[in-house]
């Protein structure tokens, strides 16, 4: 399924992380998954959360540039392997994985990848 | 000769009859001027025992070719005299006083006799029909008022010449442009920094600039770029000009573009201007570059010999389309004083700010920090780029990182760090832009 992730661009430099999640507590939104990626001037917080309007407008808000990306949630076989299966299926079709991460909530106990492709619809297709 | 004043639309105002004075005509009154000024000059101790230390007498000045005889006066003569060491006239004759902001130690103070103020005037209201303002045109005026020149200078010249005036000052993005929109502003005038966070503000308080009947901008205060020009005439309905002036001499009007927009016409039959070799003082024949030097033809409060501006230019060595004689001065792009020397290469800011207008995704939001590792100085550049580019993409992020490095390689030939910030990060000025933050320890 496509999920809204929201992408925050943030100055590598303390207490930037604190500032954004207290925005989005304040706005009462929850985390549900959060990654950075980051380089040595700045990086890019990416999140999964239960309300992405809410934390988006909560985030420009305060004054940080929040985009709301669509990704894939592709539920992967808790077994050797799985990942793998998948993997191979992307790569037949061309297709080039962006950046991927784990949900950390997995729904219905399965493990759940969350996957970027350029392609999504493409993605989803071949996928689920 | 209408035709030669094409600017003016068949509306030639009397004030700008000296702007097309024969050149020997001119001569003739700077002659004069520079004479009587001399005299006058010499009351001031400074001044006189600069000249006898060189040995000049102000008998020996004849003509305008005796300028060069003349001592320069330096921004720290007007420091080391604060407040009024400088003044030729009894205090009773001053009328207005101004002081720049001094950001290094003590400020410094100008007086104005009452034929200073209707010169000073005189020229902004110059400078405003150069562009094609006219009585009639409502005139926002956000330069900052009090102490500095800008805002006083503008109104008073714009309200000599009939506008109606805004005296709305500096500050309050949202107010500016609730006045620009609701009171139907058709000029307006602050530095250029400020207009263009104003253009960034408008889509915000939901004013579109496009839609305004705002015509003309003038620019000054702190030199802008040809990309600014472009940025600012493209998302508005104004023609953007530049505005030359400085405190010292008497703030902003000592000369400005005409609707050629090529070059600044210097009121010469006011402000006398040389062009200097920064280093050695040697007088520069016209098209070269070196240093401007003004002195102050017309001025009695406080009469300004051979003033070194440290503001880079050359003069335009061929007369101007528009018809005018004034000589012009080519836009100014760096000061002497704001060079900063990295590896041993000198780079200006403005060379920074070229580089940066080259990459389509920066804003002209930047500011340069200099910084001392070890005792070697490094330079950072900050940039806020279009909001569209902070992507998700840390990859995309890094080509345009990239991208704007060799851009900046390109022109000054080092490598320097580039960091784009958060949008909105770097502070907006309503005054002078503060571009370059030295955090060295020397």
């Amino acid at each position: 399924m496509r999920l809204k992730q929201l992408s925050v661009f943030l100055e590598n430099c303390q207490g930037q992380l604190e500032k954004v999640c207290r925005l989005i507590a304040d706005a009462g939104v929850n985390l549900e998954t959060i990654t950075i990626a980051e380089t040595k001037d700045y990086g890019i917080l990416r999140a999964i959360v239960d309300k992405p309007d809410e934390a988006t407008a909560a985030l420009k808000s305060g004054g940080f540039f929040a985009k709301e990306i669509e990704v894939l949630a592709v539920e992967v076989d808790d077994k050797p392997g799985a990942l793998l299966k998948i993997l191979e299926k992307t790569s037949e079709a061309g297709l080039n994985i962006e950046y991927m991460y784990a949900l950390t909530r997995p729904f219905d106990k399965k493990p759940v990848m969350v996957m970027s492709f350029k392609d999504i619809g493409l993605a989803e297709s071949l996928l689920q | 000769m209408a035709q030669n004043w094409n600017d003016l639309n068949g509306n030639f105002h009397p004030a700008s009859a000296a702007d097309f004075l024969p050149r020997e005509q001119l001569r003739d009154l700077q002659s004069q001027r520079l004479v009587e000024l001399v005299k006058l000059a010499y009351k001031v101790p400074l001044h006189k025992s600069r000249m006898d230390e060189m040995g000049v007498k102000p008998s020996d000045i004849k003509s305008i070719d005796d300028i060069s005889k003349l001592p320069f006066t330096q921004k720290s003569d007007l420091r080391d005299t604060y407040p009024y060491g400088l003044f030729a006239v009894d205090s009773s004759e001053i009328v207005r006083l101004h002081a720049s902001s001094g950001t290094t130690g003590k400020p410094i103070v100008v007086g104005y006799t009452e034929e200073d103020m209707r010169v000073w005037h005189e020229s902004v209201m110059r400078c405003l029909l150069m562009y094609g303002i006219r009585r009639g045109d409502f005139m926002q005026v956000c330069y900052g008022y009090g102490l500095f020149t800008g805002g006083m200078g503008l109104h008073g010249g714009s309200e000599m010449l009939g506008c109606t005036v805004i005296p709305a000052s500096g500050g309050n993005t949202e107010r500016q442009l609730m006045i620009m929109r609701d009171f139907g502003t058709t000029a307006i005038a602050c530095t250029p920094s400020y207009f263009i966070h104003m253009i960034e503000e408008s889509q915000k308080y939901g004013v579109d600039m496009k839609k305004l009947p705002l015509r003309f901008g003038v620019f000054g205060a702190e030199p802008w770029s040809e990309q600014m020009r472009m940025f600012m005439q493209k998302n508005t309905n104004i023609k953007a000009f530049d505005i030359y002036g400085l405190s010292e001499i008497a703030g902003p009007g000592v000369g400005g573009e005409c609707c050629e927009q090529n070059g600044l016409h210097i009121f010469e039959d006011n402000f006398y201007p040389e062009i200097v070799d920064p280093d050695t003082g040697e007088v520069l024949p016209d098209g070269e570059e070196g240093e401007l030097v003004i002195t102050t033809l017309a001025k009695r409060a406080m009469p300004i010999l051979r003033y070194r501006t440290h503001d880079i230019t050359s003069i335009i060595p061929v007369p101007c389309k528009c018809g005018r004689t004034m000589r012009r001065i080519r836009r100014i792009g760096r000061r002497s004083d704001d060079m900063f020397i990295i590896r041993g290469v000198n780079v200006f800011p403005s060379q920074i700010e070229v580089a940066l207008m080259r990459v389509e995704e920066c804003t002209p939001n930047y500011r340069i920090i200099l910084e001392r590792e070890k005792d070697l100085d490094t330079v950072t550049v900050e940039v806020e780029v279009q909001s569209q580019c902070y992507s998700d993409s840390v990859a995309a992020l890094d080509t345009l990182r990239k991208k704007i490095q060799a851009s900046i390689f390109n022109i000054v030939n080092i490598r320097i760090d580039v960091r784009i910030v958060q949008p909105n990060k770097l502070p907006r000025s309503d005054g002078k832009a503060k571009r370059v933050i030295d955090n060295r320890k020397i």
